[in-house]
């Protein structure tokens, strides 16, 4: 039996929910799975990391940040020369990827980033699926050579594994190097509006073409009393504040409603209203990808319809 | 002060496609490219820092067939002062580890201070290929960053981190910082870098010594349906768009 290898997140001191599903993609392989957790205080993680068909917890004691990419690479290959993987599991989120292909490179590991799927051929090799071209095509990948492989899978793809009754665990010390990049601030979200709170949303993309276009949208939302989101564009651009942004580095949110204007459904943009229960979206573009993962569409100039919404309230 | 830049051709694939005989391709027929998004705002940001170094040059990197000095021409017209490929016959291009192992190659070459990537390709993002060029040539990097500024050999810069959290790092030179989409509006090139971009002479730097690719594609099949929901058209005009949009929301609300 092959044995794999999978790296808890660790966000602020916490086990990430990622980390469940990443064991379970692990589990589904049907290997020896090994959970490793690295963290300043890792014993208190172990009883949440204590997951259904993990058979070993490693945990790494860390004096710096969990946001330092140089550490955390460090940590993962003493953890993996300890182990002795033949794949290693990670999530596929901005932590991972910050160190996951630089520690594939260093430790001559295959590396499959962003997977959606991973399975067993009849010989027991390992295949993954990477989801590519705005999601419009599968691309069935193999690793030829005998190195083992570090994949970096979807978040929201794998189902979660279950907590269950404790797992043993041991603990590694690792002398690590002094990390290369300094960190001195830190600025979490702040703002007085609550998007997670509300049951319907109008979410404003790229496609709205320009600030003063954003009046009538704000108008229409807070006459109907929902809350007004957008893509990182919008944001970047300086045409709402961040508190605004949906996605994978804004909020995620799960109304009742949300009515996508001029939002093409970028991979990082869908990680953050996904789940919301039912999704409308406008654009001129009928071949957009926002309209694989909504319930509802138009074919429409997204200021011709907000007029509508004007004259119909 | 040297700043390289590495710039893809990425794809675009309609909804509506083929694939080429042996499976592993799109067939070009469906196919557009364009030069990836975030690698048009990693060369701003390096014109920048050199404009503000006060000297120095932007150089350009890209890794494939001859198709990629499209590429790097649409980038050298933004203003960067050379545009270097690199190819050799059968470059594992799917394998983030092998292009980035050539790119860093060809990049050493250069020893400059500073690599920016794009965060990510557009068309087969594996956020991968930047920390992969600087663990092959050995200097430290910051992903997904933006707002860089260079004070000596001291670059300071933003990262982003999901759910909004944005940090402030530092780092000593050389690096290598991937940059984010939309960390800023890339200049239009004036009238004579275009010209100078469409006759640029792009020498082809050819790597050694890789190592066999670690990861293949063996075969692409069309997606199947996005997430599971069955998409409902709202017919008519934007008139019965919109008395749809209030029927839902006064139904949720
Ligand atoms: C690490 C990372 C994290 C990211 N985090 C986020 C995030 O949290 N949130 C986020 O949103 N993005 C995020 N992004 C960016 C993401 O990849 C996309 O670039 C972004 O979501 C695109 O926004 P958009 O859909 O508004 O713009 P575009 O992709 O440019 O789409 C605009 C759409 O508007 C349509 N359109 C144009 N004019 C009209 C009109 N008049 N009427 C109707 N439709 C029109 C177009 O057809 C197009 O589909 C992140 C990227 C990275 C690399
Ligand atoms: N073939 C290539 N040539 C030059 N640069 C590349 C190539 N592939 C990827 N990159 C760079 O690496 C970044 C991240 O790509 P990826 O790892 O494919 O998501 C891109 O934005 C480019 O800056």
């Amino acid at each position: 039996m092959s044995r794999c290898l999978v790296l808890a997140e660790v966000i602020d001191g916490a086990l990430a929910a990622v980390t469940a599903e990443a064991v379970g993609a692990a589990v589904a392989l049907g290997d020896e799975v090994v959970l490793a957790v690295a963290a300043a205080d890792p014993d208190a993680l172990v009883a949440a990391a204590s997951f259904t068909g993990v058979t070993e917890i490693v945990t790494v004691a860390v004096g710096g940040s969990d946001r330092d990419h140089d550490l955390a690479k460090q940590i993962a290959a003493a953890v993996i020369a300890d182990v002795a993987p033949d794949v290693v599991v990670a999530p596929f989120t901005i932590r991972s990827t910050s160190f996951g292909p630089a520690l594939a490179h260093s430790l001559d590991l295959a590396l499959v980033a962003d997977a959606v799927a991973l399975q067993r051929d009849e010989d027991g090799a390992l295949t993954a699926i990477r989801s590519i071209y705005a999601g419009r095509v599968h691309a069935e990948v193999t690793f030829p050579t005998d190195r083992p492989v570090l994949a970096l899978v979807r978040p929201s793809v794998w189902v979660p594994a279950d907590v269950g009754s404790p797992v043993a665990s041991r603990s590694l010390a690792v002398d690590v190097e002094p990390s290369k990049v300094r960190a001195l601030d830190l600025v979490r979200p702040s703002g007085d509006v609550d998007l997670t709170r509300a049951d319907v949303i109008f979410s404003i993309g790229r496609g709205v073409g320009s600030q003063e276009n954003i009046a009538a949208f704000a108008d229409v939302a807070e006459r109907l009393g929902v809350a007004l989101a957008a893509s990182r564009p919008v944001v970047d651009a300086g045409w709402l504040p961040a508190v605004h942004q949906v996605g994978q580095t804004g909020v995620t949110v799960k109304p009742r409603l949300y009515v996508a204007f001029g939002i093409s459904g970028a991979l990082h943009h869908l990680a953050g209203m996904q789940n919301s229960k039912t999704i409308l979206a406008v654009n001129t573009d009928g071949d957009a990808p926002i309209f694989g993962y909504a319930d509802l569409g138009a074919v429409a100039d997204v200021h011709e319809v907000v007029e509508q919404l004007q004259s119909l309230i | 002060m040297k700043v390289a830049v590495c710039v893809k051709q990425a794809l675009e694939v309609s909804r509506y496609l083929e694939f080429t005989a042996d499976g592993t391709r799109v067939d070009p027929a469906f196919v557009t490219t364009m030069v990836n998004e975030a690698d048009l705002s990693a060369v701003e940001e390096a014109l920048a820092l050199v404009e503000s170094a006060g000297d120095g040059e932007v150089v350009l990197f890209s890794a494939g067939e001859d198709g990629a000095d499209e590429a790097l021409r649409v980038a050298l017209a933004l203003g960067p002062q050379r545009a270097v490929r690199v190819w050799a016959d059968g470059l594992a291009l799917d394998d983030a580890r092998t292009v980035g192992a050539a790119l860093a190659q060809a990049i050493a070459a250069e020893a400059p201070d500073l690599v920016l990537c794009g965060v990510q390709s557009a068309d087969t993002g594996q956020q991968s290929t930047g920390p992969v060029i600087a663990a092959a040539w050995g200097v430290p990097w910051v992903p997904v960053a933006h707002g860089l500024s260079l004070s000596g050999s001291t670059l300071t810069l933003h990262r982003d981190f999901e759910a909004g959290v944005t940090e402030t790092v530092e780092v000593h030179l050389p690096a290598v910082v991937t940059i984010q989409v939309g960390a800023n509006v890339p200049r239009y090139g004036t009238f004579k870098d275009k010209m100078r971009a469409k006759k640029a002479d792009i020498p082809v730097v050819e790597p050694v010594g890789l190592p066999a690719p670690r990861m293949v594609v063996t075969r692409l099949t069309a997606a199947p349906g996005g997430s599971g929901r069955s998409l409902e058209m709202i017919k008519g005009g934007p008139a019965d768009v919109a008395a749809r949009i209030i029927a839902l929301v006064r139904e949720a609300n």
